[in-house]
């Protein structure tokens, strides 16, 4: 019986010991750095418009040239029509821009454009800012695309 | 006590095996898996060439691409520089034709699923890559209306088999282009708006029957890809196919730390675009500036895909449509060259600049700066060690 007792004793301790051990590691860990924004919906910088942006086909094909879809509404929700868009971007770790030159298109209704001629060469986070100019004024809005 | 003992020294034997084994994270694998050849796509058809898969055109192509009869002197074909025995390049740091050029002869093995072609892009097909060869005068300095009666008196009746009937060219000059020496441009001048078609579409015909031949030309299996089918699958590698543990770390930097496949992506680990990273450039050779003179050269070509002899319509043309035509860092860019069979075909580089892996993983692990433009290359401060495996992990790229 006495070396029942003896065990558990030791089990215990040793969970108290392990226990320590990741509150420690736990604790010390240095925080994760937050992602980027992936969010493909979102308010133009000055809330001018709120944008989202979609690959056409649904998925993203590493090394193809795609084209996406950038829906322009207002705030109200209406559909922004007549915009001119220009597109830039990049990937910000390694300090290069697009491998092609991105441009919109044609306009679907309802506010959708499409841009054609993108190319995601490698895996990471690339950045796409759009420079939308309609009726109701300029903005710009951001989208990080992770691969 | 004695059980616990056990139980202890169980779970410390347990623990030192698991570092023993191959240990790659499922991300790790992801990576692996898309590197290996069974992750190429089948080739795709070249709709800019309706000539691409026909057999024959390839068969002419392939008679072609031997000829030496094919160049100013007699004494150059395609073959001269992308030797079939060698991967189809020469070992040269600068591809003798004619003359000494100022750049690296590529290796062919998949070069049918480039956008784009020459170390800096400045052709948007494979057969119009093939073209431009046959005029430089460092090449096969040849002319196209030379290489249109070329083909009709040797070729003639194979030419028309596949590509209908030759043109009338009994009063085509014997020497004319609108890129040749003096007396060849001058003939080109004179002569006519139909007669400068006639000997551009039998040129352009030249180039789709070799470029046709050169699409055969694929990448083959090796050692690195047995080992990743295996990985994936969970099965033992074979005895030869097994890695060592300095290959294997050797691929963990590739994939990892070492940011390799960062631009070596995919099975033919490239990401087909353009890089300034840091090579310098070779002296006494002529001003280099790789994609940033090229942009204007492909544009310029006429037998780009916008030109009047692309087969098809406009929509397979989006690389040349939505090609950034003036951005920073395309100084000194250039394309990042596929690394299968690299081990076996020093040296290396746009220019033959380094003539050992060793020099090469050597410069990317200190990344120097450029001599112009902005090297994309940050220092990793390899060990030794570390420099060494990378070059084991890269010569199971060719065994």
């Amino acid at each position: 019986m006495a070396s029942l007792w003896r065990y558990l004793l030791a089990g215990l301790g040793l969970a108290a010991l392990l226990a320590g051990i990741l509150a420690i590691v736990y604790l010390t860990a240095p925080q994760s750095a937050p992602g980027p924004d992936i969010s493909r919906s979102k308010k133009t910088a000055n809330g001018l418009f709120v944008a989202s942006f979609q690959p056409e086909r649904g998925v993203i094909k590493q090394g193809e040239l795609q084209s996406w879809l950038l829906t322009l509404k207002t705030v109200k929700g209406d559909p922004v029509e007549g915009a001119a868009i220009s597109v830039s971007g990049g990937m910000p770790q390694h300090n290069h821009g697009l491998p092609t030159s991105p441009q919109a298109t044609d306009y679907l209704g309802e506010g959708r454009y499409r841009i054609e001629g993108l190319k995601f060469t490698m895996s990471g986070v690339w950045q796409l800012r759009f420079a939308i100019s309609a009726a109701a004024g300029s903005d710009t809005v951001v989208f990080n695309v992770v691969l | 006590m004695n059980r616990l003992l056990r139980f202890l020294a169980l779970a410390a034997v347990l623990q030192v095996a698991a570092c023993g084994k191959p240990d790659f994270s499922d991300a790790e694998k992801k990576t692996i898996a898309a590197l290996a050849l069974n992750a190429l796509p089948a080739l795709k058809p070249d709709a800019t060439n309706r000539f691409a898969d026909v057999p024959a055109a390839a068969a002419l192509g392939s008679t072609l691409f031997f000829d030496q009869g094919m160049s100013h002197d007699g004494n150059v074909s395609c073959s001269t520089c992308h030797k079939i025995d060698r991967q189809f390049q020469d070992d040269l740091p600068q591809a003798i034709g004619v003359g000494r050029t100022n750049r690296r002869s590529m290796p062919l093995a998949g070069v049918a699923r480039n956008p784009w072609f020459f170390w800096d892009g400045r052709r948007d097909s494979l057969w119009a890559q093939a073209l431009t060869p046959l005029e430089n005068p460092l090449e096969q300095a040849g002319n196209r209306a030379a290489f249109a009666h070329y083909i009709q008196k040797r070729f003639g009746a194979r030419y028309e088999r596949i590509f209908g009937p030759l043109p009338d060219l009994s009063a085509v000059p014997a020497n004319a282009s609108p890129l040749g020496n003096e007396a060849e441009q001058a003939a080109w001048k004179a002569m006519t708006a139909a007669q400068m078609d006639d000997v551009n579409r039998v040129f352009a015909n030249i180039g789709k029957a070799i470029a046709a031949f050169e699409r055969s030309i694929e990448p083959a299996q090796t050692r690195f890809d047995r080992f990743a089918i295996d990985l994936a699958s969970g099965a033992k590698p074979k005895a030869d196919d097994a890695f060592s543990p300095e290959e294997m770390l050797g691929l963990k930097l590739f994939i990892g730390k070492a940011n390799c496949v960062t631009c070596h992506n995919g099975p033919r680990f490239t990401d087909n675009s353009f890089h300034n990273t840091g090579v310098p450039p070779v002296k006494d050779l002529p001003l280099d500036r790789g994609r940033f003179d090229a942009v204007a050269q492909v544009e310029a070509d006429p037998f780009n895909c916008f030109g009047a002899f692309r087969d098809g319509d406009a929509g397979a043309c989006g690389e040349l449509r939505f090609m950034v035509k003036d951005a920073p860092e395309l100084m000194r860019a250039y394309k990042t060259p596929s690394l299968r069979g690299a081990a076996t075909r020093p040296p290396y580089m746009h220019a033959g600049q380094f003539s050992s892996l060793e020099e090469v993983v050597a410069h990317y692990s200190a990344a120097p700066a450029a001599v112009e433009g902005t090297s994309e290359v940050h220092p990793l401060q390899l060990s030794d060690r570390e420099r060494a495996a990378l070059v084991a992990f890269l010569k199971t790229l060719s065994d």
